[in-house]
């Protein structure tokens, strides 16, 4: 493992007091790990707060600003927040009209924010719960834990933070964070296997000639293992497993993310991105607004999430709005 | 089980945790995020820690002490899990002493809390494998009035037969449960710290009957 940390152990701490330096407009408390916004919450504003393991940068962290995130907690690197940590990013980030805990569906993920949310409410806190779960490489069957969230969470806590922003009530926060999940569906697949600082070497072997098909974003493996072979075909098999499950037709509106999972040249992503504009484009369906660029990654992990958001005039406004964060920013 | 027996029980499994917590990282790096080891040790730490400095009264004060400790330090699924686990069999034991009877109760608690947390079933390669036929033979045990050291060893093997046991099976709850059938063939790595925590409670009940 080569790494630029100082230890296994010191990683998350670290990299917190780095964020805290390079961002003036964060307050990070180093002691808690929660992550606010320097300006605090507008009184009477709905909170969106969101957490998961680390190792996942820019998502959440990046994601704090107007806009967007009033509070982030990030766990161990991929390992989710504890109870206490969540607690402490909602009363931190809470100004009176509650918090919306935006959560991944992952059986970690679930139970912590579960407690947290339990706690908070014992404090007064007003919490209402959006599990994202986008990922069609799991058939949501009592087979499985159900489907994992992914890319969709970076729509999710964006269009929920806009509505925030304009002044929404909880309820009607919630109700439009769980229409963007409802609407999004994503397909991972990665050309290497990454390395977590506390493991120290890579999660799976991977040959040069292979690739992991339908990984989530902790470095497990995939559905399946195929051989390597051109950006085009393998965007198909994306595009193909996301539309199989939400058909989208010509005229349809979408939103769209090509994102890399942390090792892969921008170079690449956008080969990806010309591959998806161009399969898109054939079957009628217009590209209302695209993001291409690291945003939900897997550490070190090369390969790519293509993510899309069927969308409509309310969503595009909400997806307009300003958003100012560090990994996010426009209007 | 007394005080200081629920004390050097969670201290052995601390110290099985540090042994073996490279393997049990192996074992998720298969199946999962590889971040089991490091999890289990990072909680199993903190209770050192916290216990160090604690004059408990009764053996519950141990337990539960151990179990929200997990749960503030562990995060992941383990967290929750085995805190609610290690509380759940300590709230049943508000007493300086008890005997395998009520040991066996108490055992039967933590287990029904963790499935009602993790929802998993028996045969879902899950923590719940080792953990449901440690109770069972720690029951059959104490229902013919054996001794708590006998007991324990009886459920440390039945643990790990159970652990063994997950290896051909099919995850369906947890991260290995998005592998699908690529998940057989490994053993999981939750049903093996679980066997670590009953084989630490028959060597420590082994070592204090032989006192």
């Amino acid at each position: 493992m080569k790494k630029l940390i100082n230890s296994p152990e010191t990683v998350l701490d670290d990299a917190l007091s780095g964020m805290a330096a390079a961002h003036p407009g964060l307050r990070v408390d180093t002691e808690a790990r929660v992550i606010t916004r320097a300006s605090g919450t507008r009184p009477g504003k709905v909170a969106v707060v969101s957490g998961g393991g680390s190792g996942h940068e820019p998502l959440h962290g990046g994601f704090v600003g107007a806009g967007m995130l009033a509070a982030a907690c990030p766990g161990e690197v991929f390992t989710s927040p504890v109870p206490d940590q969540i607690v402490a990013a909602a009363r931190a980030a809470d100004a009176g009209a509650g918090v919306l805990f935006v959560v991944k569906n992952y059986t970690g993920d679930v139970l912590n924010f579960q407690v947290a949310a339990e706690l908070a409410e014992d404090d007064g806190i007003r919490v209402e719960t959006v599990l994202v779960d986008d990922d069609v490489a799991v058939r949501d069957s009592t087979h499985t834990a159900g489907r994992r969230g992914t890319g969709a969470t970076l729509f999710v806590e964006k269009i929920a933070g806009a509505l925030a922003e304009q002044g929404a009530d909880l309820a009607a926060v919630a109700k439009a964070a769980r229409a963007v999940n409802g609407a999004s569906r994503s397909f991972a697949v990665a050309l290497t296997s990454c390395t977590t600082p506390a493991a120290g070497r890579p999660g799976f072997e991977l040959p040069d000639d292979e690739i992991e098909v339908g990984v989530g974003i902790h470095g497990e493996p995939g559905r399946r293992r195929e051989k390597m072979r051109p950006a085009r075909e393998i965007v198909a098999t994306a595009l193909d497993a996301v539309l199989e499950d939400q058909p989208l037709a010509a005229g349809d509106e979408t939103l769209v993310l090509v994102n890399g999972l942390g090792g892969t040249p921008l170079i690449e992503l956008y080969v990806v991105y010309k591959e998806v504009a161009d399969a898109l484009a054939e079957r009628g369906v217009r590209i209302a607004r695209r993001l291409v660029g690291n945003y939900v990654t897997s550490l070190d992990m090369a390969g790519v999430s293509l993510t899309l958001c069927r969308t409509d005039t309310d969503m595009l406004a909400l997806w307009d709005a300003p958003v100012d964060t560090p990994a996010l920013h426009w209007g | 089980m007394d005080i200081s027996l629920a004390r050097s029980w969670v201290q052995a499994v601390a110290a099985a945790v540090d042994e073996q917590k490279d393997q049990l990282t192996q074992l998720d790096s298969a199946i999962g995020d590889a971040d089991h080891g490091a999890n289990m040790h990072r909680g199993f730490s903190a209770v050192l820690d916290v216990l160090d400095g604690q004059e408990p009264a009764t053996v519950g004060d141990v337990l539960v002490k151990t179990g929200s400790t997990l749960v503030s330090k562990v995060g992941g699924a383990s967290g929750p899990l085995y805190g609610s686990v290690f509380r759940a069999i300590g709230k049943k034991l508000d007493e300086p002493t008890a005997g395998t009877r009520e040991f066996a109760d108490a055992l039967a608690a933590g287990l029904e809390n963790l499935q009602r947390l993790g929802a998993a079933a028996p045969g879902d390669k899950t923590m719940v494998d080792a953990y449901g036929p440690a109770l069972e033979a720690f029951l059959r045990i104490a229902d013919a009035d054996g001794g708590f050291a006998e007991a324990a060893a009886a459920a440390a093997d039945a643990a790990e037969e159970g652990m063994r046991a997950t290896t051909p099976l099919q995850a369906r709850k947890g991260r290995a449960s998005y592998l699908g059938t690529r998940s057989v063939g490994h053993q999981d790595p939750g049903a093996t710290s679980t066997a670590l925590v009953f084989r630490a409670l028959a060597d420590t009940a082994a070592a204090a009957a032989a006192q």
